[in-house]
């Protein structure tokens, strides 16, 4: 077996280790709403709301200085807390296997092809979304986003799955106009660019259901999706959403401009509206205008949450349909 | 006013400001034309307008990657053309293949650019007032504020405490004030994070300065280019080149003179991958230039490496085969002899070329060849290619007799042949075999014109030994060898943009800009001490934010913490 078929079989297994992950990631939102559906009738036979606060304490403690323990009330917080969930932590050691496993299929193409294992669309999806794995896996060890999985694992194996089935191609050389350094920076970072936009949407998408959620109120039986209410406020998702998008904003300005820096040396021009650079543009607009929206009175919150789905979008469509089906100078998917 | 109305930090909105129902009998005064004017500006430097516009630009900037554009796919434009004559002439109107330089699109931009200014320049000015600024009084409450811890401090004290706090929050990086307040207490009012403001101005004007200079860029440059055989030398004045656009202040008798000379072109085949046999992996022009009274220097021009030379950009763009060919009269004067560029149809560069005899001969005569590089006979009878390097290269030639069209001065392609005052000698309905010619070899014009040779570069080739057992009879069957039979050409695009490097040094500021604003914290601190009648010290802490801060809790207590450190409590 050469490298390239162990990369093969390492990717299939990664897909069929997330697949796992997924299933256990599903099985814990399950678990979340039968807490929430619990909780709600609980709170219905006691017919006394129970607030729950998460209490940071910060006060300082010493020899010379008395305390004085100060309770921040947290209207952020999840209104159910959650239990700790064993099926959530398999569900996260899955994830980490997965990614140890996609790791493997990265690095062994990438060293059989003598390159970096991202220079069409079959290597694209493959380290794209394996940098969206390691951005979660980063992300979780500071921030819980693990109810995040679901969503995260389950796009990861839906961009594998057609990759793997529909944009496998061989190993060949590398065209001379993509021998450059900027194919291993200009490609990278645009690909973690695009796993920080994924986090930002997937945050903003629940911070619309958790708005609609807190807008109806507090009655927990009337809730059709149960586990939002194990999640954080819709305040909280939307800081969460706009710092993965802002981040992810000056990744993708970098993009821009080392592409531009690239093409000037490649196709001697630094900017040419190609349809890619269209396309590039028009999501640093969308997100230009979602951090904007922000700063705008009566556009923040599930407007410029609508913005930061839109750009997402226009991420996805740039990746695939521009990729694809559209003329242009970016014309390296090598199908 | 130094933020738009409507930005999030701005204050309450007039709206909230005032009783909600308003009042009828209240006379509004009207406006007048300064009024309107002023309202007009404000509506356009507000933060909603500059959102609106720059969602319009996204949408507006999608059209252009659904049509052709003149400028990135000229030739898209005239297959759209052929494609749609009922719509296209419709699109053309509404300047559908010229999106980014239409009236609509930079008539979004430019208002886009009106109303960034328009909020930047006041802003400009606040933050400059404000950076010389004393840190503002302490508010009253402090406990009021949503970041905000205190603790109390058994012996020491508040004139102390403060101290310690002032050094603390210096180090940090505060910009601090002393304030006596009205019930003996003391506090430290302090700032920091000037740079986000500074950063977020920096990138809105770096912004602009890199369209100015875009404006500007393209019409100080040019861009030329030029197709240059082996063994040519391409010379740098405007006479020279195929195809020269100048900017519109650009004056061609400026272009630096300097010559260039195309001694080899290399190109690498793959040959072990299976899976990309023939792909080529590696151009290099091997060149060498001069300039007048310089000394000639070597240099490489690849794809991803262009040559800068004398304020020029040299970029490898294209390549391909041009044969020589050479053309007698019947009584074998050479009338014509050059290395005719063919260009390449597909990967294993099938060229098509066209030859042009205005003189010399008794009737113009035009050809129409195709020039495979390895041939092969397909069941049909006609050629393909399928290796693009010399293998076993052929040359087919049709052949035209008549008036080319280029007798009245007006310029014509040199890869175009009209045929409609031309009547065909060879090929086609004609019955008569096309020309068919190999390296070296030559072949009489139909019509008693002459003859036609296609000359072989390099004729002194070994001949390679083919594979015995490939003959049934046994014997050693030499091939030529053709690889250097057929020169090549290298098309050279020539730039010179002075501007690139104000561009690269906005970019810069935009993306510096940008990090700076995005990610330095803008907030004030409080530190408060007041003396308790029992002895011990009260200390507040609290901190505003200005702008998103998402750590401003944690900074708080951690001035606190250190606080307390630095004033020698255990812990």
């Amino acid at each position: 077996m050469d490298l390239n078929e162990l990369s093969v079989l390492a990717l299939w297994s990664a897909m069929a280790i997330y697949a796992l992950a997924f299933i256990a990631f599903a099985i814990d939102l399950a678990k979340r709403s039968a807490e929430v559906t619990a909780a709600g009738e609980l709170t219905a036979s006691e017919s006394s709301a129970t607030k729950v606060q998460a209490a940071s304490d910060a006060s300082v403690g010493g020899s010379r200085a008395s305390t004085t323990t100060l309770t921040r009330a947290d209207p952020d917080a999840p209104q159910v807390q959650p239990k700790r969930s064993a099926v959530l932590r398999v569900a996260v050691a899955l994830t980490v296997l997965g990614f140890l496993l996609h790791l493997t299929a990265a690095i062994t193409r990438g060293v059989a092809a003598e390159r970096v294992p991202w220079a069409n669309m079959y290597e694209f999806a493959m380290t794209g979304t394996l940098l969206i794995i390691a951005t979660f896996l980063v992300v979780i060890a500071r921030v819980d986003l693990r109810f995040l999985g679901t969503f995260i694992v389950g796009l990861v194996l839906v961009l594998l799955g057609i990759a793997a089935v529909n944009f496998y191609v061989e190993i060949v050389p590398l065209p001379p106009a993509l021998q450059s350094a900027w194919l291993v920076i200009h490609v990278f970072v645009a690909s973690t660019g695009t796993a920080l936009f994924a986090l930002g949407f997937a945050l903003s998408v629940l911070q619309l259901i958790q708005y609609r959620r807190q807008a109806i109120g507090a009655d927990l039986s009337k809730l059709k999706l149960k586990f939002v209410a194990t999640l954080p406020g819709s305040a909280r998702l939307e800081n969460l959403a706009y710092r993965a998008n802002i981040v992810a904003f000056i990744l993708w300005t970098f993009t821009l401009i080392a592409g531009a820096i690239w093409a000037e040396r490649a196709w001697g021009r630094y900017w040419g509206w190609d349809t890619k650079e269209v396309w590039t543009f028009i999501i640093w607009v969308i997100y230009a205008g979602y951090i904007h929206a922000r700063a705008t009175r009566g556009w923040r919150g599930s407007r410029s949450a609508w913005l930061s789905i839109i750009g997402f979008a226009a991420v996805l469509f740039n990746f695939s349909v521009v990729n694809l089906f559209f003329k242009g100078l970016h014309a390296y998917s090598g199908l | 006013m130094s933020r738009p109305s409507d930005y999030v930090d701005a204050g309450a909105p007039l709206s909230e400001r005032e009783p909600a129902e308003s009042n009828p009998n209240i006379q509004q005064p009207k406006l007048g034309f300064v009024g309107t004017l002023r309202f007009i500006w404000r509506q356009l430097t507000s933060m909603r307008t500059a959102l609106f516009l720059l969602l319009l630009l996204a949408v507006a900037a999608v059209p252009g990657s659904l049509v052709p554009q003149r400028s990135s796919d000229p030739n898209g434009v005239i297959q759209y053309f052929a494609d749609n004559p009922k719509l296209a002439p419709v699109l053309d109107n509404i300047q559908m293949f010229d999106v980014y330089g239409s009236v609509w699109f930079s008539s979004i931009y430019l208002l886009l650019f009106i109303s960034l200014i328009g909020c930047v320049i006041p802003r400009t000015k606040h933050h400059f007032d404000a950076m010389r600024a004393r840190p503002p009084r302490t508010p009253a409450r402090l406990e009021r504020l949503p970041a905000h811890t205190e603790q109390t401090l058994e012996g020491g004290d508040a004139g102390a405490a403060i101290a310690a706090a002032h050094t603390l929050l210096k180090k940090s990086g505060y910009r601090t004030e002393l304030y006596q307040g009205k019930k003996g207490d003391i506090s430290v009012s302090a700032e920091r994070g000037y740079l986000r403001e500074t950063g977020n101005l920096v990138f809105h004007s770096a912004l602009v300065g890199m369209l100015v200079t875009v404006a500007v860029g393209g019409g100080l440059g040019y861009a030329g280019q030029r197709v240059v055989v082996e063994g040519q030398t391409f010379v740098n004045t405007l006479l020279d080149y195929n195809s020269f656009n100048p900017g519109r202040f650009y004056n061609p008798d400026d272009l630096t003179p300097y010559a260039l000379s195309l001694d080899r072109f290399d190109v690498t085949y793959e040959q072990k991958n299976l899976d990309a046999y023939g792909q080529p992996t590696d151009f290099t022009a091997f060149v060498t230039t001069r300039t007048p009274g310089g000394e000639p220097e070597k240099r490489t021009v690849k794809v991803n490496d262009p040559l800068r030379y004398e304020g020029t950009d040299v970029y490898l763009l294209g390549n391909g085969y041009a044969p020589t060919i050479t053309v007698r009269d019947a009584d074998g004067n050479v009338v014509f002899t050059d290395s005719v560029p063919f260009l390449p149809q597909d990967a294993n560069l099938t060229s098509l070329g066209v030859v042009k005899i205005p003189d010399g001969l008794e009737k113009q005569l035009g050809m129409i060849g195709f020039f495979y590089p390895t041939a092969q006979l397909l069941d049909s009878g006609a050629y393909t290619s399928t290796y693009p390097d010399l293998v076993f290269p052929v040359l087919t030639l049709n052949v035209y007799t008549g008036d080319l069209g280029i007798d009245d001065g007006a310029p014509k392609s040199v890869y175009e042949l009209n045929t409609d005052d031309m009547t065909q000698l060879t090929g086609g309905k004609t019955g008569v075999d096309s020309i068919e010619l190999m390296p070296g070899q030559s072949q009489e014009l139909p019509g008693g014109y002459g003859s036609i040779t296609f000359e072989n570069a390099n004729p002194d080739a070994e001949p390679i030994a083919a594979d015995a057992s490939a003959d049934d009879d046994g014997a050693t069957v030499s091939t030529a060898d053709f690889a250097s039979s057929v020169p090549r050409f290298a098309s050279f695009d020539v730039h010179h943009d002075p501007t690139q490097g104000w561009v690269f040094l906005f970019a810069m500021l935009i993306l510096g800009g940008l990090l700076t604003s995005l990610f330095i914290p803008r907030r004030r601190v409080w530190v408060k001490a007041t003396d308790n009648p029992d002895g011990t010290v009260r200390v507040q802490y609290a901190g505003l934010a200005r702008g998103e801060d998402p750590g401003l809790i944690e900074a708080v207590d951690a001035i606190a913490y250190r606080h307390g450190t630095a004033l020698g409590l255990e812990r």
